[in-house]
């Protein structure tokens, strides 16, 4: 579709109803979607977790993903860490008046094509156009349902001493693609975010691990070192972190190098860290190096009673520093 | 970049890439038994390390575990935002305040507290301050934004000095007339004589920057050795490259400036570089926080290129400079306090709400120490 969003695109009268029903209705075409009823009904039995994200990366395509993507794989992948599978997202967008309607469009086929790759269908959503300058072309809100199939609580207070710490794959990889996007380093790092949406990798972990698999938690914003640290406060445990056995690809490590920046505190899209009872760790880490998306996972470390809210990391000089949550603002908006 | 996967401690750098299979880990664990020795046979010293980057890497693998006793290592005026006295900061703010000017500088600048505000406070109060990677940006910007004053705040030594030099030519030929600088650079040579003539610490030996050497060389570090007595090795910024300048400070008999850099520095430096500031640059007197003013030691625009000049083509006014009250960055940065041994260290100063610059920034010596404060000091705290 040719054009660009004009104000009465919001203002609920004819051009609202075209548009959600060319643009929106058309990308993620599903029977409840399509009924366009205010609320949307489902249908659920036990325990259902629900979670909310607000999508504001700039820019809003980069390699490896787009904000669509971003947007359905980051309330995928924040309904995992409950146990949760995926039944139901919606999705708001607020658009800034001249937006391209293509470009609209492509998000939404991204939207689409990453709900069909989570099992997930987009079933009520909002729009609203906001004057030129009142937004930096696209935000997208996403919310999501899920149904808690485990029976157990997955939960920092139920990670114990001698737990040991799973990673699924490399850090750093999304906020470098999004800010080498940006080119204002004048420098291209060959690295592609690594947004996906995570409910296959977590039911693969909780199948393998059942009642061990005691904490899952994605390491976005902050990084890995803010979910470590997190969970060690929370807990109340300490964590013996090996620095080593942190997977980072090259690309990453080096652009790190140049920009003083630390891998782990990056910001990751499809990255999930675990805690499993030891008994079951090597049957988890087996689960999700058999998948794809957790193909390069680790064993990064163990939980313990010493130095309980603390996080230890042991370098590859075999001295030990504390690993803390970073401050302040590291990156621009990455997510 | 064969490597798919590599640990993230280990940065990749000619020094760890060594033939026989003998790793980082290895040579380190080597170089940390031969300085042990070196030290007990020479007996208790006092280094300083005078760069922030070497302050990040000495925090970041964790080395302080590696020194033996005998050694103690305490940082200096090495981190160009700590060194940044605050009524040059307050000069920032008023010029950011002004309504036609976007100001433009590097990114930790902007959370140092000034006399009344940050700039982060400034931008979030409506002033346009923009944070970039280097001054070209700034440069650019100035040619996107015509009708507005775009002031560069260089700061930095004489890494970081020729970029803002090669800036200022470009600005210069493309004729851009709404660009200016605020230059509050620095040059090492003179923070170095006036620590050694304050006598406040006894030094036993430098541990000069890598990154300023690449540019200045190590001969204009001579005096350090021959006036006063006092060694120095420029170093690296490997655990490697750190354990082995100590160890050559440790074996020095006869203070001597040495290079244990040698895979990027040259007793003469980069001639290029030298060129190119001494072009754009002339040496004036700056002050420095906690050394107050040094004659020399600043860098401000030549004659040919005053009206680049942010301080004279936009004048301001500034109220009277204000230290941060129970602050003692100035101390710390002479190297003369531990920042551990800061009253206000991890109480009413952490990253997440600084008092003096020396926490806020990744080169500063206290927000090193907070947050790579060592396990064990923890386990005894808790």
């Amino acid at each position: 579709m040719n054009g660009r969003i004009l104000l009465g695109h919001g203002s609920g009268g004819r051009l609202y109803r075209d548009l959600v029903r060319d643009v929106f209705v058309a990308a993620f075409a599903n029977p409840v979607l399509e009924r366009l009823d205010d609320a949307a009904a489902l249908a659920t039995s036990g325990r259902v977790a629900f979670t909310t994200d607000a999508h504001v990366v700039q820019p809003l395509r980069f390699p490896g993903g787009d904000i669509g993507r971003l947007a359905v794989a980051g309330t995928v992948n924040d309904l995992a860490t409950a146990g949760a599978r995926p039944l139901a997202l919606s999705a708001a967008f607020v658009i800034e008046e001249g937006f391209e309607l293509s470009e609209l469009e492509a998000v939404c086929a991204s939207m689409a094509a990453t709900a069909r790759e989570a099992d997930v269908a987009i079933v009520t959503g909002d729009t609203k156009v906001v004057e030129r300058g009142a937004a930096d072309g696209l935000f997208i809100t996403t919310t999501g349902v899920g149904e808690i199939v485990v029976e157990h609580e997955i939960a920092a207070g139920a990670v114990r001493d001698g737990d040991v710490v799973l990673l699924s794959g490399t850090v750093g990889d999304h906020a470098l693609a999004v800010v080498a996007a940006r080119d204002e380093f004048h420098f291209t790092v060959p690295v592609e975010s690594d947004c996906a949406p995570l409910w296959g990798l977590v039911a693969a972990a909780l199948e393998a691990g059942g009642e061990e698999v005691r904490f899952v938690r994605d390491p976005t914003r902050g990084g890995l070192a803010t979910v470590l640290a997190e969970l060690a406060e929370t807990a109340g445990v300490g964590l013996e972190v090996e620095e080593e056995a942190i997977p980072v690809s090259a690309p990453v490590r080096s652009a790190c190098a140049l920009l003083g920046y630390d891998p782990l505190t990056l910001a990751n899209e499809g990255k999930m860290v675990f805690a499993v009872g030891p008994g079951r760790a090597e049957a988890v880490l087996g689960a999700l190096r058999g998948r794809p998306e957790g193909a390069r996972a680790a064993r990064i470390g163990v939980v313990t009673a010493a130095h309980p809210g603390r996080v230890a990391l042991r370098t590859a000089f075999g001295t030990r520093r504390v690993l803390d949550m970073p401050v302040g603002e590291l990156l621009p908006r990455i997510c | 970049m064969s490597d798919p996967e590599v640990p993230s401690g280990a940065i990749a750098s000619d020094a760890a890439a060594l033939p026989g299979g003998t790793t980082a880990g290895d040579r380190v664990a080597a170089l940390a038994g031969e300085l042990a020795s070196a030290a007990a046979e020479r007996g208790p010293a006092t280094y300083m390390e005078v760069c922030g980057t070497h302050t990040m890497a000495i925090s970041r693998f964790g080395l302080r575990e590696l020194f033996p006793e005998a050694i103690r290592l305490v940082s200096g005026p090495g981190c160009p935002v700590c060194v940044t006295a605050t009524g040059d900061l307050d000069v920032a703010v008023a010029l950011a305040r002004q309504p036609q000017v976007t100001l433009v500088t590097f990114g930790d600048l902007v959370r140092v507290p000034a006399s009344r505000s940050t700039l982060a406070d400034e931008r979030a109060a409506g002033a346009d301050v923009r944070v970039v990677y280097s001054a070209a940006d700034a440069v650019e910007l100035a040619a996107r934004l015509p009708e507005r004053e775009v002031v560069f705040v260089g700061i930095g030594f004489e890494t970081t000095a020729p970029t803002v030099a090669a800036a200022v030519l470009t600005a210069r030929d493309r004729g851009l007339p709404n660009f200016s600088l605020l230059s509050l650079h620095k040059t090492m040579p003179g923070a170095l004589r006036a620590l050694l003539d304050a006598e406040e610490m006894a030094i036993t030996g430098f541990l000069l920057p890598g990154h300023v050497s690449v540019i200045t060389g190590s001969d204009c570090y001579r005096f350090v050795a021959e006036e006063y007595g006092v060694g120095g090795v420029v170093a690296g910024f490997e655990a490697e490259d750190v354990l082995e300048a100590l160890l050559m400070l440790a074996r020095q008999r006869t203070p001597a400036i040495e290079i244990g850099y040698r895979r990027a520095v040259h007793p003469e430096g980069n001639l290029v570089a030298q060129r190119l500031m001494a072009e754009v640059f002339e040496p004036c007197d700056a002050s420095w926080r906690g050394l107050g003013t040094i004659p020399g030691s600043g860098l401000r625009l030549a004659p040919a290129f005053r009206s680049y000049a942010a301080e004279e083509r936009l004048p301001v006014e500034t109220g009277e400079t204000v230290e941060p009250a129970g602050c003692a960055c100035g101390t710390v940065l002479r190297g003369a306090l531990d920042p551990v041994d800061c009253p206000l260290f991890a109480s009413r100063c952490t990253p997440a709400s600084p008092v003096g610059p020396c926490m806020v920034s990744s080169e500063g010596s206290c927000a090193a120490r907070y947050r790579y404060r060592d396990v064990e000091g923890l386990e005894a705290e808790l």
